[in-house]
């Protein structure tokens, strides 16, 4: 009995294994892991446009699989290996709370190809990619300077990462090199993902007399109040035009696609290796949306930012960086503010009169 | 005619062995309208969610992982549902659990400590939970507060002091400013069962856990004083059993339960304290604790069931790529099911004649 | 626009899809019944009011969409936990996870797309007079619509004979069963009265407060709603009180933020919790040994006996 009962289950095994691992073996499996759902209009929506364009231009030499809504705590970890174990053979870990999870599955999987976004942990086979959004929040800052009339920018955050932190100053430094005597109004929500907390940020913000905004959230929530109000504001993460078409003046486009492309393109001719990919609007990770809604000079200005900064003529963290206290910020990377000190930014620049959040 | 329900003399034990099964063959046949419409098969769905994830040691071992907080806090939650007490804020006391226990880690990184950090943190961590349900649990017993918004209302609370904690004080000094403590050292870890996979010793102790509140629930006096005061609170009080101190008891157990699973999940699956660490825990014990009927056993078997069904419905995701949403409807559904035909046990379908309007 | 008049509104805005939803819960718990998918009914709400918006072109339908959609969701509570003796806060947890996913199917196809919000009543003069007019009279139908609601609630608990019925329902579906009332029938009514309001609060925020629809919008406003109904103490006039008081405190924290007070974002997101808690203590203490006034059967399954 015991004996027959075991046959039938590794016939079902076996009839499960052929059902379930019939894709031919020259495709390449890829799989990616996401934090939000992909219709959140935000961070994860755009890995997924990416995603997209993979399968377009690559066909059928590839599969993919994507996870979505996947916790950064004890759930990760699994989503991860259960990748790893179906077969797959690259694996885009899209968030920063993956970094441990994907180092330790990378370990135990040491034939497969993984990539981690926003992190800083490497390996043999666990390469790391990011954006250098910061270029594009100083382009932002710079027009945000010579559109407001009142001197007051608003800014919403979602949490006081260094990324975050980051963008804040670049489009202090912006807005600075056009107005020297801007502020900037900070509202913390503490979510990526509340609309009607955003739109009521927003409007906080605009109530107070800001007149232009920007965010560091998820959804065009904020476009819209500005849209109602009359004043300007700036997307997030992709194209928001079409929630603000007399409002936006421009966004910050998260370009994952060509390098995803890249990347498996290099999987398959087998010359994939594990590097560290922090590419910015020269290599067109960051794009910027059309510069829309202000006079000609001051989009021939942005124009003129964009350019430089492409050509390497202009780095927003050019020392000597201020900081908050007055005090020049150690300038560790020669000329520039080094990678390091924009990745894990913890200080205010001179010129945001906001406490800086969290400890330093 | 109509159909009504009709309380059967005893409770029908061929139907509860039979409900699970009636109950995922409903879900197939409604599912089964489901993925034929987006056009995937059937038989394949019911096989990658029930079946695939109990075939292979990895998953199994995942299953119990998944389910052992679960479990864990479900058991705690029980006393509460069965004193009549809403403690509906575990997932708080969960988080507050997390926090105090990371609080040994924390101070004790790198400097070398003993072996003792690890149960002193466990010690932590349930203490963490019980202080934080102290606090619905005196609201309602000094001045009558209702518990349901108030241990409802700390959750946030306590989630919120746990972003401030990882962004500004505790944050790992050593890292690039990200909100995450150091990682823990090894005497600050729960350790894991075998070389390969994330079977915890957090699992054995949710086992231990279940038979001890068994036997706690069905042999003594407490355990009886808890069902008394629920069911009955007149006679309870004319038994001389206090209702205000059961309150405080069972949402003291039950926060200390929360906390010992939050301290687990940080210290063993996780392994450093950052936003995040749960994935609604709390809320979803909530369920498991209702569908096991209150009973430790029964709590045992719905936690390793709906282990089963997210563990599943990843399955389901990366083989048949099916949207997440789908694999909620699926489990949404097959709750229904088993909730209902749970019912079933306790009451028969009756078709009856309408009856004639009441004079 | 002065800066007190542009808070008030804001406040009023952002209070309004929790006062929707929990004024139906309210009617639904004074029947005797605790469903706690409240969260799930208002993102079907939100879903399918924003595909009825989108695909008709008008936010009343929309609205009426939402409507449905929330009480198709309760509907099948109902089934669950009335007809078949189901226990209420298992089913209306698996509610609220069945109408997350199915709010993202539905909507998957709607994301990313955009519908023109609801109109603001504008009546010449009135809307112009200085600091109340905007607040009275400019403001969209939801908000008229949920304060309208409330009173109707509050006249039809305490004044009407049905309203007495639903309350003696919730107090004791056994002596209201002896007295002859259909019990099951007036709380399959409830049921789906506070699954139509949870629907049309889903609604209003793709409709009326954010026009778009993305996946999870709700972001937990729906538990809160269940809160506000035991901050109430079920009672309809305390209820606009405590969700105009958790709404303010949302919305004065965002303004305290803005003016650079530099208190930790993390206890300013918090304050609306802690001042709801802290409120509550106070009453409740006022109130002294009296102690919780909720309906006595709240919760409790109620098979006839025949």
């Amino acid at each position: 009995m015991k004996k027959l009962l075991m046959t039938a289950a590794a016939a079902a095994l076996t009839l499960a294994a052929t059902a379930f691992n019939a894709t031919a073996a020259d495709k390449l499996k890829v799989g990616f892991i996401y934090l939000g759902p992909v219709g959140d209009l935000g961070w994860t929506y755009m890995h997924e446009v990416a995603r997209q364009m993979m399968v377009k231009e690559l066909g059928d030499k590839v599969e993919t699989t994507y996870l979505e809504n996947v916790n950064e705590g004890p759930d990760s970890e699994r989503s991860i290996v259960q990748l790893a174990r179906t077969g797959h053979d690259l694996i885009f870990t899209t968030s920063f709370g993956y970094m441990d999870p994907t180092v330790k599955v990378a370990k135990q999987f040491p034939k497969l190809k993984f990539e981690h976004a926003t992190g800083y942990k490497r390996a043999e086979n666990l390469g790391t990619y990011s954006g250098r959004f910061y270029e594009g929040r100083y382009i932002q800052g710079v027009i945000a300077g010579k559109m407001s009339k009142t001197g007051t920018l608003g800014y919403i955050g979602s949490f006081p990462i260094p990324e975050v932190i980051s963008g804040i100053n670049a489009t202090i430094l912006g807005a600075q090199s056009v107005n020297p005597n801007i502020k900037v109004k900070i509202i913390w929500v503490n979510t990526w993902f509340d609309p009607g907390k955003e739109a009521d940020a927003a409007k906080a913000l605009a109530d107070q007399g800001v007149d232009v905004l920007m965010q560091h959230t998820d959804s065009p929530a904020a476009m819209q109040v500005a849209a109602q109000r009359g004043i300007y504001a700036f997307g997030q993460d992709s194209d928001m035009i079409k929630f603000g078409p007399k409002t936006q003046l421009t966004s910050i486009i998260n370009n994952w696609g060509p390098y995803y492309v890249k990347q498996a393109k290099a999987a398959l001719a087998g010359t994939w290796k594990a590097e560290d990919t922090w590419d910015g609007l020269k290599e067109k990770m960051v794009l910027m949306a059309p510069y829309t809604n202000m006079p000609d000079d001051v989009k021939a200005l942005a124009e003129k930012t964009e350019a430089a900064i492409v050509a390497g003529e202009l780095h927003p963290f050019k020392c000597p960086v201020i900081g908050q206290d007055g005090k020049e910020v150690e300038c560790k990377g020669g000329k520039n503010l080094d990678p390091g000190q924009i990745l894990g930014m913890n200080f205010y620049v001179k010129g945001i009169d906001d406490k800086f959040p969290g400890g330093k | 005619m109509q159909l009504v329900l009709e309380k059967r003399a005893e409770r029908s034990t061929f139907i509860a062995l039979a409900s699970p099964v009636l109950a995922i063959a409903l879900t197939l046949v409604t599912m089964s309208i489901f993925f034929l419409m987006l056009g995937k098969n059937p038989v394949t769905a019911l096989y990658v969610y029930f079946i695939e994830p109990l075939t292979d040691s990895y998953t199994l071992m995942e299953i119990a992982v998944k389910a052992s907080p679960l479990i864990m806090i479900a058991i705690g939650l029980s006393l509460c549902y069965l004193a009549n007490v809403w403690n509906i804020g575990a997932e708080g006391q969960f988080l507050m659990g997390a926090v105090c226990g990371s609080y040994l880690a924390v101070v004790t990184n790198g400097t070398g400590a003993g072996p003792w950090v690890l149960p002193a943190m466990l010690v932590m961590g349930a203490f963490g939970g019980t202080l934080w349900a102290m606090i619905p649990a005196l609201c309602k017993t000094r001045f009558g507060a209702n518990e349901i918004l108030t241990s409802l209302m700390l959750v946030y609370v306590a989630d919120l002091i746990l972003d401030y904690l990882v962004r500004g004080p505790w944050r790992d000094p050593k890292g690039p400013n990200f909100p995450t403590t150091a990682s823990f050292d090894p005497v600050a870890t729960v350790p894991t069962l075998m070389e390969f996979g994330r079977l915890h010793a957090g699992v054995l102790l949710t086992a231990l856990l279940v038979v001890v509140a068994a036997i706690m629930l069905s042999r003594t006096i407490k355990g009886f004083e808890i069902r008394v005061v629920g069911a009955a609170p007149r006679a309870a009080r004319f038994a001389g059993f206090s209702s205000e101190k059961l309150v405080i008891f069972t949402f003291a157990v039950s926060g200390a339960l929360a906390g010992l699973a939050g301290i687990i999940e940080v210290a063993g699956p996780v392994g450093v304290l950052q936003p995040g660490i749960s994935p609604g825990y709390g809320f979803t014990a909530i369920i498991v604790a209702f569908l096991g009927r209150l009973n430790p056993v029964g709590i045992l078997v719905a936690g390793l069931f709906l282990a089963l069904t997210f563990i599943g419905g990843e399955g389901a995701q990366i083989s048949m790529k099916v949207p997440l949403d789908l694999t909620k409807v699926f489990q949404g559904i097959l709750l229904f099911y088993v909730l209902a035909c749970d019912s079933l046990i306790l009451y028969r379908i009756r078709l009856v004649a309408a009856k004639p309007k009441a004079a | 626009m002065g800066l007190v008049e542009a808070i008030v509104i804001s406040i009023i805005a952002a209070s309004t899809p929790l006062l929707l939803a929990a004024a139906g819960e309210l009617i639904v718990e004074r029947a005797g019944v605790l469903n706690l998918g409240v969260e799930g009914m208002m993102i079907m709400g939100a879903a399918c009011g924003f595909a009825g918006a989108y695909l008709t072109g008008s936010t009343f339908v929309g609205a009426l969409f939402g409507v449905a959609a929330g009480m198709a969701l309760s509907f099948v509570f109902a089934v669950l936990t009335l007809g078949l003796a189901v226990n209420q806060v298992a089913a209306g947890l698996a509610l609220t996870i069945l109408g997350i996913g199915l709010s993202g199917l539905i909507g998957a196809g709607f994301v990313g797309e955009k519908i023109v919000p609801a109109p603001q009543l504008s009546i010449p003069v009135l809307t112009g007079i200085p600091f109340i007019g905007r607040i009275l009279f400019g403001q969209n139908a939801f908000i008229y619509f949920s304060i309208a609601l409330v009173i109707g609630i509050w006249w039809f608990l305490y004044r009407t004979r049905a309203g007495l019925i639903l309350r003696a329902v919730g107090d004791s579906h056994t002596s209201a069963h002896a007295l002859g009332y259909p019990v099951l029938k007036i709380r399959l009514l409830a049921v789906l009265f506070g699954g139509g309001c949870a629907g049309l609060a889903g609604a209003f925020l793709p409709l009326a407060y954010t026009p778009f629809f993305i996946p999870g919008m709700t972001a937990g406003r729906g538990w809160i709603a269940l809160a506000l109904v035991v901050f109430s103490s079920w009672l309809p006039g305390r209820l606009v009180a405590g969700a105009y008081l958790f709404g303010a405190v949302s919305i004065l924290q965002l303004h305290a933020q803005a003016f650079g007070l530099g208190i930790p974002s993390q206890l300013m997101t918090a304050l609306p919790y802690l001042a709801t808690v802290m409120v509550l203590v106070i009453i409740s203490r006022a109130r002294g040994a009296a102690g919780s006034v909720a309906p006595a059967s709240l919760g409790t399954v109620f098979v006839p006996d025949r």
